[in-house]
Protein backbone atom coordinates (compact mmCIF):
# COMPACT_ATOMS: atom_id res chain seq x y z
CA UNK A 1 0.00 0.00 0.00
CA UNK A 2 3.01 2.62 -0.60
CA UNK A 3 2.04 4.24 -3.44
CA UNK A 4 2.81 7.76 -4.02
CA UNK A 5 -0.60 9.22 -2.94
CA UNK A 6 -0.58 7.77 0.45
CA UNK A 7 2.79 8.32 1.00
CA UNK A 8 1.92 11.57 0.13
CA UNK A 9 -1.15 12.03 2.62
CA UNK A 10 1.32 10.40 5.18
CA UNK A 11 3.79 12.55 5.29
CA UNK A 12 1.15 15.73 4.84
CA UNK A 13 -0.08 13.97 8.19
CA UNK A 14 3.21 14.05 10.19
CA UNK A 15 4.09 17.27 9.07
CA UNK A 16 0.45 18.83 10.52
CA UNK A 17 1.23 16.86 13.67
CA UNK A 18 4.76 18.30 13.95
CA UNK A 19 3.25 21.92 13.25
CA UNK A 20 0.43 21.69 15.73
CA UNK A 21 2.54 20.08 18.66
CA UNK A 22 5.41 22.41 18.23
CA UNK A 23 2.44 25.86 18.28
CA UNK A 24 1.61 24.30 21.78
CA UNK A 25 4.96 24.11 23.11
CA UNK A 26 6.18 27.04 21.23
CA UNK A 27 5.06 29.94 24.06
CA UNK A 28 6.71 28.10 26.35
CA UNK A 29 9.99 28.34 24.89
CA UNK A 30 10.60 31.92 24.73
CA UNK A 31 9.58 32.17 28.91
CA UNK A 32 12.33 29.03 30.02
CA UNK A 33 14.89 31.18 27.68
CA UNK A 34 14.55 34.13 29.45
CA UNK A 35 15.13 32.98 32.82
CA UNK A 36 18.44 32.03 31.58
CA UNK A 37 19.25 35.17 29.90
CA UNK A 38 21.44 38.10 31.08
CA UNK A 39 20.15 40.31 29.33
CA UNK A 40 18.59 39.49 25.65
CA UNK A 41 17.96 42.63 22.99
CA UNK A 42 16.73 42.75 19.60
CA UNK A 43 17.90 41.05 17.41
CA UNK A 44 19.44 38.48 18.86
CA UNK A 45 17.69 35.21 18.42
CA UNK A 46 19.20 33.47 21.48
CA UNK A 47 20.90 35.45 24.31
CA UNK A 48 24.21 36.40 24.02
CA UNK A 49 25.09 35.94 27.96
CA UNK A 50 23.50 33.54 30.28
CA UNK A 51 23.12 33.56 33.64
CA UNK A 52 21.18 31.96 36.72
CA UNK A 53 20.36 35.67 38.61
CA UNK A 54 17.08 35.52 37.61
CA UNK A 55 16.60 31.96 39.46
CA UNK A 56 18.93 33.30 42.08
CA UNK A 57 16.39 36.12 42.72
CA UNK A 58 13.42 33.83 42.77
CA UNK A 59 14.81 32.08 45.30
CA UNK A 60 15.91 34.27 47.87
CA UNK A 61 14.38 34.90 51.03
CA UNK A 62 14.31 39.33 49.92
CA UNK A 63 12.54 38.70 46.61
CA UNK A 64 9.07 37.04 48.00
CA UNK A 65 8.65 34.72 45.39
CA UNK A 66 8.84 31.86 48.10
CA UNK A 67 6.46 33.42 50.49
CA UNK A 68 3.96 33.83 47.80
CA UNK A 69 4.68 30.52 46.41
CA UNK A 70 4.15 28.66 49.88
CA UNK A 71 1.07 31.09 50.32
CA UNK A 72 -0.28 30.13 46.83
CA UNK A 73 -0.03 26.50 47.92
CA UNK A 74 -1.98 27.04 51.37
CA UNK A 75 -4.62 28.93 49.62
CA UNK A 76 -5.13 26.35 46.75
CA UNK A 77 -4.95 23.12 49.42
CA UNK A 78 -7.05 24.73 51.90
CA UNK A 79 -9.49 25.60 49.04
CA UNK A 80 -9.47 21.85 47.46
CA UNK A 81 -9.75 20.61 51.06
CA UNK A 82 -12.99 22.51 51.69
CA UNK A 83 -14.43 21.54 47.95
CA UNK A 84 -13.83 18.11 48.84
CA UNK A 85 -15.11 18.40 52.11
CA UNK A 86 -18.76 19.97 50.66
CA UNK A 87 -18.56 18.35 47.18
CA UNK A 88 -17.94 14.55 48.11
CA UNK A 89 -22.07 14.66 49.93
CA UNK A 90 -23.31 17.00 47.25
CA UNK A 91 -21.72 14.58 44.42
CA UNK A 92 -23.33 11.62 45.97
CA UNK A 93 -27.18 13.22 46.63
CA UNK A 94 -26.94 14.08 42.40
CA UNK A 95 -24.93 10.46 41.55
CA UNK A 96 -27.49 8.24 43.60
CA UNK A 97 -30.15 9.95 43.83
CA UNK A 98 -33.60 10.84 41.71
CA UNK A 99 -35.77 13.84 43.36
CA UNK A 100 -37.70 16.69 42.76
CA UNK A 101 -35.87 19.34 41.40
CA UNK A 102 -33.17 17.73 40.48
CA UNK A 103 -32.52 19.95 37.12
CA UNK A 104 -32.82 23.19 38.99
CA UNK A 105 -30.21 21.77 41.36
CA UNK A 106 -27.82 20.87 38.26
CA UNK A 107 -28.42 24.08 36.96
CA UNK A 108 -27.50 26.03 40.33
CA UNK A 109 -24.50 24.06 40.06
CA UNK A 110 -23.41 24.60 36.49
CA UNK A 111 -23.99 28.06 36.23
CA UNK A 112 -20.87 28.82 38.25
CA UNK A 113 -18.93 27.07 36.03
CA UNK A 114 -20.24 28.63 33.06
CA UNK A 115 -20.69 32.59 33.87
CA UNK A 116 -17.30 34.11 33.92
CA UNK A 117 -15.93 35.20 37.23
CA UNK A 118 -16.00 39.10 36.54
CA UNK A 119 -19.64 39.05 36.38
CA UNK A 120 -20.22 37.97 40.08
CA UNK A 121 -17.02 39.11 41.97
CA UNK A 122 -17.70 42.46 41.97
CA UNK A 123 -20.83 41.90 43.74
CA UNK A 124 -19.37 39.77 46.08
CA UNK A 125 -16.76 42.27 46.83
CA UNK A 126 -19.54 44.72 47.93
CA UNK A 127 -20.51 41.89 50.53
CA UNK A 128 -17.05 41.03 51.52
CA UNK A 129 -16.22 44.80 52.30
CA UNK A 130 -19.45 44.96 54.65
CA UNK A 131 -18.23 41.34 56.08
CA UNK A 132 -14.08 41.94 56.94
CA UNK A 133 -13.65 39.64 54.25
CA UNK A 134 -11.45 41.73 51.66
CA UNK A 135 -7.91 42.17 51.35
CA UNK A 136 -7.56 38.23 53.70
CA UNK A 137 -6.31 35.41 52.61
CA UNK A 138 -9.91 33.67 53.71
CA UNK A 139 -12.05 35.59 51.72
CA UNK A 140 -9.95 34.60 48.67
CA UNK A 141 -10.35 31.55 49.83
CA UNK A 142 -14.17 31.37 49.82
CA UNK A 143 -13.99 33.23 45.93
CA UNK A 144 -12.25 30.60 44.81
CA UNK A 145 -14.98 28.19 46.12
CA UNK A 146 -16.62 29.16 43.75
CA UNK A 147 -14.71 27.90 40.99
CA UNK A 148 -13.69 24.61 42.84
CA UNK A 149 -16.78 23.55 44.31
CA UNK A 150 -19.06 22.98 41.30
CA UNK A 151 -16.48 20.71 39.36
CA UNK A 152 -16.02 18.38 42.18
CA UNK A 153 -19.63 18.23 42.85
CA UNK A 154 -19.46 17.05 38.94
CA UNK A 155 -16.77 14.97 39.22
CA UNK A 156 -18.33 13.12 42.76
CA UNK A 157 -21.70 12.73 41.20
CA UNK A 158 -20.44 11.39 37.78
CA UNK A 159 -18.11 8.60 40.07
CA UNK A 160 -21.22 8.29 42.61
CA UNK A 161 -23.78 6.91 39.51
CA UNK A 162 -21.48 3.98 38.78
CA UNK A 163 -20.99 2.86 42.53
CA UNK A 164 -23.28 0.72 43.78
CA UNK A 165 -24.57 0.92 47.77
CA UNK A 166 -25.52 -2.42 48.32
CA UNK A 167 -21.83 -3.22 49.66
CA UNK A 168 -22.66 -0.23 52.33
CA UNK A 169 -25.89 -2.01 53.37
CA UNK A 170 -23.89 -5.45 53.54
CA UNK A 171 -21.19 -3.67 56.10
CA UNK A 172 -23.99 -2.04 58.27
CA UNK A 173 -25.90 -5.70 58.03
CA UNK A 174 -22.10 -6.83 59.43
CA UNK A 175 -22.73 -4.96 62.20
CA UNK A 176 -20.36 -2.12 61.39
CA UNK A 177 -21.13 1.26 62.53
CA UNK A 178 -21.87 4.25 59.83
CA UNK A 179 -18.13 6.12 60.33
CA UNK A 180 -16.51 2.59 59.67
CA UNK A 181 -18.48 1.53 56.71
CA UNK A 182 -17.49 5.28 55.20
CA UNK A 183 -13.59 4.56 55.84
CA UNK A 184 -13.87 1.47 54.63
CA UNK A 185 -16.35 0.70 52.21
CA UNK A 186 -17.30 4.38 50.41
CA UNK A 187 -14.17 5.59 50.86
CA UNK A 188 -12.01 3.00 49.22
CA UNK A 189 -14.29 3.19 46.43
CA UNK A 190 -14.44 6.55 45.47
CA UNK A 191 -10.97 7.72 46.42
CA UNK A 192 -9.84 7.70 42.65
CA UNK A 193 -12.64 10.07 41.83
CA UNK A 194 -11.33 12.18 45.16
CA UNK A 195 -7.98 11.91 43.86
CA UNK A 196 -8.73 12.91 40.00
CA UNK A 197 -10.76 15.82 41.54
CA UNK A 198 -9.10 16.95 44.03
CA UNK A 199 -6.01 17.60 41.66
CA UNK A 200 -7.87 19.45 39.11
CA UNK A 201 -9.81 21.55 41.98
CA UNK A 202 -6.23 22.74 42.98
CA UNK A 203 -5.42 23.26 39.86
CA UNK A 204 -8.44 25.59 39.12
CA UNK A 205 -7.55 27.15 42.37
CA UNK A 206 -3.83 27.66 41.58
CA UNK A 207 -4.82 29.70 38.13
CA UNK A 208 -7.18 31.70 39.34
CA UNK A 209 -6.39 35.86 38.73
CA UNK A 210 -8.99 38.09 39.20
CA UNK A 211 -10.88 37.03 41.88
CA UNK A 212 -7.54 36.91 43.87
CA UNK A 213 -7.05 40.35 42.45
CA UNK A 214 -10.10 42.41 43.63
CA UNK A 215 -11.06 39.93 47.07
CA UNK A 216 -7.68 39.98 48.53
CA UNK A 217 -7.13 44.02 46.91
CA UNK A 218 -3.65 43.00 45.84
CA UNK A 219 -2.34 42.39 49.33
CA UNK A 220 -2.85 38.50 48.86
CA UNK A 221 -0.11 37.98 46.44
CA UNK A 222 -0.39 34.40 44.95
CA UNK A 223 2.19 33.26 41.98
CA UNK A 224 -0.50 34.72 39.43
CA UNK A 225 -0.49 38.20 40.60
CA UNK A 226 3.47 38.48 41.09
CA UNK A 227 3.92 36.82 37.72
CA UNK A 228 1.49 39.57 36.15
CA UNK A 229 3.18 42.19 38.20
CA UNK A 230 6.94 41.13 36.72
CA UNK A 231 5.61 40.73 33.15
CA UNK A 232 4.03 43.90 33.03
CA UNK A 233 7.30 45.84 34.25
CA UNK A 234 9.43 44.52 31.77
CA UNK A 235 11.38 42.30 33.80
CA UNK A 236 11.61 39.32 31.17
CA UNK A 237 14.24 37.09 33.26
CA UNK A 238 12.62 36.80 36.45
CA UNK A 239 8.89 36.32 34.82
CA UNK A 240 10.85 33.79 32.74
CA UNK A 241 11.56 32.26 36.09
CA UNK A 242 8.32 32.85 37.89
CA UNK A 243 6.66 31.65 35.36
CA UNK A 244 8.83 28.23 35.21
CA UNK A 245 8.07 27.53 38.46
CA UNK A 246 4.03 28.57 38.57
CA UNK A 247 3.38 25.66 35.85
CA UNK A 248 5.09 23.18 37.75
CA UNK A 249 2.54 21.65 39.50
CA UNK A 250 0.25 21.30 36.41
CA UNK A 251 2.53 19.16 34.70
CA UNK A 252 3.74 16.97 37.40
CA UNK A 253 -0.59 16.53 37.80
CA UNK A 254 -0.97 15.61 34.82
CA UNK A 255 1.98 13.25 34.52
CA UNK A 256 0.38 11.82 37.51
CA UNK A 257 -3.39 11.76 35.80
CA UNK A 258 -2.88 11.29 32.42
CA UNK A 259 -4.23 7.69 32.72
CA UNK A 260 -7.80 9.20 34.07
CA UNK A 261 -8.02 11.27 31.40
CA UNK A 262 -10.11 9.92 28.59
CA UNK A 263 -11.64 12.99 28.02
CA UNK A 264 -14.94 11.24 29.13
CA UNK A 265 -14.35 11.89 32.81
CA UNK A 266 -15.86 15.12 34.33
CA UNK A 267 -12.27 16.22 35.14
CA UNK A 268 -11.38 17.14 31.56
CA UNK A 269 -14.28 19.82 31.90
CA UNK A 270 -11.76 21.46 35.03
CA UNK A 271 -9.57 22.61 32.01
CA UNK A 272 -12.30 25.26 30.94
CA UNK A 273 -11.32 27.08 34.03
CA UNK A 274 -7.50 27.22 34.13
CA UNK B 1 -33.47 9.04 57.69
CA UNK B 2 -35.88 9.55 54.64
CA UNK B 3 -34.51 9.88 51.72
CA UNK B 4 -35.50 13.45 51.41
CA UNK B 5 -33.80 14.28 54.16
CA UNK B 6 -30.76 12.52 53.47
CA UNK B 7 -31.00 14.31 49.86
CA UNK B 8 -31.28 17.77 51.84
CA UNK B 9 -28.49 17.26 54.18
CA UNK B 10 -25.95 15.97 51.69
CA UNK B 11 -26.84 18.55 49.61
CA UNK B 12 -27.55 21.83 51.88
CA UNK B 13 -23.45 22.76 52.47
CA UNK B 14 -22.66 22.67 48.52
CA UNK B 15 -26.01 24.62 47.93
CA UNK B 16 -25.56 27.08 50.68
CA UNK B 17 -21.61 28.11 49.35
CA UNK B 18 -23.18 28.47 45.14
CA UNK B 19 -26.19 30.27 46.33
CA UNK B 20 -24.87 32.23 49.04
CA UNK B 21 -21.36 33.55 47.02
CA UNK B 22 -22.42 33.06 43.27
CA UNK B 23 -25.88 34.04 43.31
CA UNK B 24 -25.81 36.58 46.20
CA UNK B 25 -22.20 38.04 44.35
CA UNK B 26 -24.95 37.93 40.90
CA UNK B 27 -27.75 40.04 43.24
CA UNK B 28 -25.60 42.42 44.90
CA UNK B 29 -24.30 43.32 41.61
CA UNK B 30 -27.55 43.54 40.16
CA UNK B 31 -28.79 45.69 42.81
CA UNK B 32 -25.65 48.30 42.97
CA UNK B 33 -26.11 48.39 39.21
CA UNK B 34 -28.85 49.90 39.83
CA UNK B 35 -28.07 52.10 42.49
CA UNK B 36 -29.68 50.44 45.02
CA UNK B 37 -27.93 49.60 48.29
CA UNK B 38 -30.23 50.23 51.38
CA UNK B 39 -26.65 49.55 53.69
CA UNK B 40 -25.21 53.15 52.76
CA UNK B 41 -28.80 54.93 52.29
CA UNK B 42 -29.76 54.39 48.45
CA UNK B 43 -32.50 53.54 48.55
CA UNK B 44 -34.45 54.42 45.13
CA UNK B 45 -33.31 52.50 42.62
CA UNK B 46 -32.62 53.96 39.21
CA UNK B 47 -31.06 53.83 35.87
CA UNK B 48 -28.78 56.52 35.59
CA UNK B 49 -25.57 53.29 35.97
CA UNK B 50 -27.49 51.79 32.67
CA UNK B 51 -27.82 55.01 30.78
CA UNK B 52 -24.33 56.52 30.66
CA UNK B 53 -23.17 52.82 29.63
CA UNK B 54 -25.07 52.63 26.81
CA UNK B 55 -24.45 56.30 25.77
CA UNK B 56 -20.40 55.48 26.02
CA UNK B 57 -19.24 54.84 22.64
CA UNK B 58 -16.52 53.58 24.14
CA UNK B 59 -18.77 50.35 25.87
CA UNK B 60 -20.20 49.67 22.36
CA UNK B 61 -16.49 49.30 20.68
CA UNK B 62 -15.23 47.29 23.90
CA UNK B 63 -18.69 45.00 23.40
CA UNK B 64 -17.86 44.88 19.29
CA UNK B 65 -14.34 43.68 20.03
CA UNK B 66 -15.10 41.21 22.79
CA UNK B 67 -17.42 39.55 21.06
CA UNK B 68 -15.14 39.37 18.01
CA UNK B 69 -12.39 37.91 20.37
CA UNK B 70 -14.87 35.83 21.92
CA UNK B 71 -16.30 34.05 18.32
CA UNK B 72 -13.42 34.08 16.43
CA UNK B 73 -11.58 32.44 18.85
CA UNK B 74 -14.37 29.63 19.85
CA UNK B 75 -14.86 29.17 16.12
CA UNK B 76 -11.02 28.92 14.74
CA UNK B 77 -10.21 26.79 17.95
CA UNK B 78 -12.98 24.01 17.25
CA UNK B 79 -12.10 23.60 13.35
CA UNK B 80 -8.66 23.20 14.61
CA UNK B 81 -9.44 20.72 17.83
CA UNK B 82 -11.56 18.85 15.49
CA UNK B 83 -8.59 18.68 12.61
CA UNK B 84 -6.20 17.71 15.56
CA UNK B 85 -8.82 14.92 16.67
CA UNK B 86 -8.83 13.51 13.49
CA UNK B 87 -5.29 13.52 13.27
CA UNK B 88 -4.50 12.34 16.93
CA UNK B 89 -7.39 8.78 16.73
CA UNK B 90 -5.05 6.81 14.44
CA UNK B 91 -2.51 4.61 16.08
CA UNK B 92 1.15 5.95 15.26
CA UNK B 93 4.63 5.17 16.48
CA UNK B 94 4.88 7.47 19.73
CA UNK B 95 1.61 8.26 20.17
CA UNK B 96 1.42 8.25 24.01
CA UNK B 97 4.27 11.09 23.67
CA UNK B 98 2.21 12.69 20.98
CA UNK B 99 -1.27 12.70 23.05
CA UNK B 100 1.15 13.89 26.13
CA UNK B 101 2.59 16.76 24.26
CA UNK B 102 -0.66 17.76 23.14
CA UNK B 103 -2.29 17.55 26.77
CA UNK B 104 0.44 19.66 28.02
CA UNK B 105 -0.95 23.50 28.11
CA UNK B 106 -4.38 21.86 29.35
CA UNK B 107 -2.60 22.59 32.89
CA UNK B 108 -0.46 25.77 31.64
CA UNK B 109 -2.50 29.02 33.04
CA UNK B 110 -3.98 31.18 30.40
CA UNK B 111 -1.63 34.13 32.24
CA UNK B 112 1.39 32.28 31.42
CA UNK B 113 0.12 31.55 27.54
CA UNK B 114 -0.59 35.09 27.75
CA UNK B 115 3.27 35.78 28.59
CA UNK B 116 4.73 33.54 26.10
CA UNK B 117 2.39 34.88 22.93
CA UNK B 118 3.43 38.68 23.89
CA UNK B 119 7.31 37.12 24.17
CA UNK B 120 6.58 34.96 20.27
CA UNK B 121 4.80 38.09 18.93
CA UNK B 122 5.84 41.96 20.07
CA UNK B 123 7.57 43.80 17.62
CA UNK B 124 10.79 42.76 19.40
CA UNK B 125 9.57 39.11 20.10
CA UNK B 126 11.00 36.06 18.67
CA UNK B 127 9.25 36.05 15.84
CA UNK B 128 9.94 39.75 14.71
CA UNK B 129 14.03 38.59 15.48
CA UNK B 130 13.36 35.93 12.67
CA UNK B 131 12.51 38.66 10.24
CA UNK B 132 15.05 40.30 10.77
CA UNK B 133 17.55 37.96 10.88
CA UNK B 134 16.15 37.11 7.24
CA UNK B 135 16.57 40.51 6.62
CA UNK B 136 12.62 40.95 6.36
CA UNK B 137 11.88 43.77 8.44
CA UNK B 138 14.96 46.57 8.77
CA UNK B 139 13.72 47.30 12.13
CA UNK B 140 11.24 46.17 14.71
CA UNK B 141 8.42 48.54 14.10
CA UNK B 142 8.08 47.13 10.33
CA UNK B 143 6.99 43.88 12.10
CA UNK B 144 3.13 43.48 12.08
CA UNK B 145 1.99 44.94 15.40
CA UNK B 146 0.16 41.50 16.78
CA UNK B 147 -0.26 42.26 20.00
CA UNK B 148 -1.81 45.44 21.31
CA UNK B 149 -3.48 45.51 18.15
CA UNK B 150 -7.03 46.68 17.22
CA UNK B 151 -8.02 43.06 15.73
CA UNK B 152 -6.72 41.87 18.93
CA UNK B 153 -4.73 39.42 17.11
CA UNK B 154 -2.29 38.38 20.34
CA UNK B 155 -5.46 37.79 22.29
CA UNK B 156 -7.09 35.11 20.19
CA UNK B 157 -3.68 33.51 19.13
CA UNK B 158 -3.56 32.83 22.36
CA UNK B 159 -7.10 31.51 23.37
CA UNK B 160 -6.42 29.41 19.69
CA UNK B 161 -3.14 27.82 21.32
CA UNK B 162 -4.66 27.24 24.65
CA UNK B 163 -8.16 26.05 23.45
CA UNK B 164 -7.69 23.48 20.52
CA UNK B 165 -6.42 20.96 23.01
CA UNK B 166 -9.21 21.22 25.65
CA UNK B 167 -11.73 21.16 22.70
CA UNK B 168 -9.52 18.53 21.11
CA UNK B 169 -9.43 16.03 24.09
CA UNK B 170 -13.36 16.22 24.49
CA UNK B 171 -13.66 15.85 20.31
CA UNK B 172 -11.35 12.61 20.47
CA UNK B 173 -13.05 10.87 23.83
CA UNK B 174 -16.34 11.18 21.84
CA UNK B 175 -14.60 10.18 18.81
CA UNK B 176 -13.27 7.05 20.45
CA UNK B 177 -16.73 6.22 22.34
CA UNK B 178 -18.28 6.17 18.29
CA UNK B 179 -15.59 3.93 17.16
CA UNK B 180 -15.32 3.57 13.40
CA UNK B 181 -18.01 1.60 12.59
CA UNK B 182 -20.35 3.72 11.09
CA UNK B 183 -17.86 5.67 9.10
CA UNK B 184 -16.55 1.93 7.71
CA UNK B 185 -20.59 1.13 6.39
CA UNK B 186 -20.79 4.59 4.65
CA UNK B 187 -17.46 3.96 3.29
CA UNK B 188 -18.55 0.46 1.96
CA UNK B 189 -21.91 1.86 0.43
CA UNK B 190 -19.66 4.43 -1.47
CA UNK B 191 -19.27 7.32 -0.05
CA UNK B 192 -15.78 9.62 -0.51
CA UNK B 193 -13.92 10.25 2.73
CA UNK B 194 -15.73 13.77 2.87
CA UNK B 195 -18.97 12.65 3.01
CA UNK B 196 -18.08 10.35 5.90
CA UNK B 197 -16.84 12.86 7.63
CA UNK B 198 -19.58 15.49 6.53
CA UNK B 199 -22.88 13.25 6.84
CA UNK B 200 -21.50 10.68 9.13
CA UNK B 201 -18.50 11.66 11.84
CA UNK B 202 -19.50 15.59 12.43
CA UNK B 203 -23.14 15.09 13.49
CA UNK B 204 -22.13 12.09 15.60
CA UNK B 205 -19.75 14.69 17.02
CA UNK B 206 -21.35 17.82 16.78
CA UNK B 207 -22.76 17.95 20.64
CA UNK B 208 -19.86 17.16 22.67
CA UNK B 209 -18.34 19.97 19.80
CA UNK B 210 -20.93 22.67 20.98
CA UNK B 211 -20.85 21.97 24.38
CA UNK B 212 -16.99 22.48 24.58
CA UNK B 213 -17.40 25.56 22.40
CA UNK B 214 -19.98 27.23 24.57
CA UNK B 215 -17.68 26.86 27.64
CA UNK B 216 -14.89 28.77 25.71
CA UNK B 217 -17.32 31.45 24.09
CA UNK B 218 -17.98 32.22 27.39
CA UNK B 219 -14.26 31.93 29.61
CA UNK B 220 -12.99 34.28 26.45
CA UNK B 221 -15.56 36.63 26.89
CA UNK B 222 -15.28 37.05 30.09
CA UNK B 223 -11.49 36.64 30.98
CA UNK B 224 -9.40 39.36 32.31
CA UNK B 225 -6.15 38.22 32.56
CA UNK B 226 -5.68 37.65 28.53
CA UNK B 227 -6.55 40.80 26.97
CA UNK B 228 -4.86 42.85 30.07
CA UNK B 229 -1.63 41.46 28.90
CA UNK B 230 -1.89 41.58 25.35
CA UNK B 231 -4.92 43.87 24.45
CA UNK B 232 -4.56 47.59 23.33
CA UNK B 233 -5.77 50.46 25.93
CA UNK B 234 -8.36 51.34 23.32
CA UNK B 235 -10.64 50.22 23.42
CA UNK B 236 -10.16 47.19 26.08
CA UNK B 237 -11.94 44.15 26.41
CA UNK B 238 -15.44 44.36 28.74
CA UNK B 239 -13.95 42.60 31.51
CA UNK B 240 -10.91 45.04 31.52
CA UNK B 241 -13.39 47.84 30.87
CA UNK B 242 -15.41 46.71 33.89
CA UNK B 243 -12.07 46.05 36.15
CA UNK B 244 -11.15 49.96 35.55
CA UNK B 245 -14.51 51.27 36.12
CA UNK B 246 -14.47 49.32 39.25
CA UNK B 247 -11.21 50.23 40.51
CA UNK B 248 -11.73 54.18 39.59
CA UNK B 249 -10.96 56.33 42.02
CA UNK B 250 -14.00 58.22 40.90
CA UNK B 251 -16.49 55.86 43.13
CA UNK B 252 -19.41 56.84 41.23
CA UNK B 253 -17.97 54.79 38.12
CA UNK B 254 -18.79 51.86 40.60
CA UNK B 255 -22.66 51.26 39.30
CA UNK B 256 -21.22 51.20 35.71
CA UNK B 257 -18.95 48.51 36.63
CA UNK B 258 -21.47 46.57 37.89
CA UNK B 259 -23.85 46.93 34.86
CA UNK B 260 -20.79 45.90 32.63
CA UNK B 261 -21.30 42.60 34.94
CA UNK B 262 -24.54 42.34 34.79
CA UNK B 263 -23.92 42.60 30.47
CA UNK B 264 -21.47 40.17 30.75
CA UNK B 265 -23.53 37.22 32.82
CA UNK B 266 -26.59 38.07 30.60
CA UNK B 267 -24.48 37.51 27.86
CA UNK B 268 -22.85 34.33 28.59
CA UNK B 269 -26.24 33.38 29.24
CA UNK B 270 -28.13 34.12 26.33
CA UNK B 271 -25.79 32.48 24.07
CA UNK B 272 -25.40 29.81 26.27
CA UNK B 273 -29.36 29.00 25.97
CA UNK B 274 -29.03 29.47 21.88
CA UNK B 275 -26.40 27.14 21.70
CA UNK B 276 -27.86 24.36 23.31
CA UNK B 277 -31.43 24.78 22.13
CA UNK B 278 -29.55 25.11 18.50
CA UNK B 279 -27.59 21.73 19.64
CA UNK B 280 -30.34 20.08 20.71
CA UNK B 281 -32.30 20.04 17.83
CA UNK B 282 -29.28 19.23 15.51
CA UNK B 283 -29.45 16.26 17.67
CA UNK B 284 -32.99 15.13 16.96
CA UNK B 285 -32.22 16.24 13.28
Amino acid sequence: MTTKETLGIRSFRVLTGAVLITWLILPLVPLAIWSFAKGWFYPDLLPRNWSLRAWEYAMSDTSGVLASLWLTIWISLVATFLSVLVGVPAGRALGMYKFRGKEIVELLILAPTIVPGIAVVLGIHSIFISLGLTNSVEGVILVHLIPTLPYMVLVMSGIFANYDPAFEAQARSLGASPLKTFWYVTLPAIRPGIIVGGLFAFLVSWSQYILTLLIGGGRVETLPLLLFNFATSGRNDITGAIGMIYILPGIIILLLTAKHLSGRSGAVGGFGQI
Amino acid sequence: MSDRMKIFLLLAPAMFIIVVLFFGGLLTGLMRSFNYMPVIGLTDPDLSAYVSVFTDREFYLSFLLTFHIAFTSTVISSILAIGAALLLRRSFVGRGIVNFLFQINLTVPHLVGAIGILYLFSQSGSFARLAAEFNMIQSPSDFPALVFDPYAIGIILQYVWKEVPFIGVIVLANMQSVGEDYESVARSLGASKWQTFRHVLLPLIFPGVLSASVMVFAFTFGAYEIPAILGANFPAALPVLAYRKYTDVDLAARPEAMAMAIVIALLSAVMIYFYLRYSRRRIRG
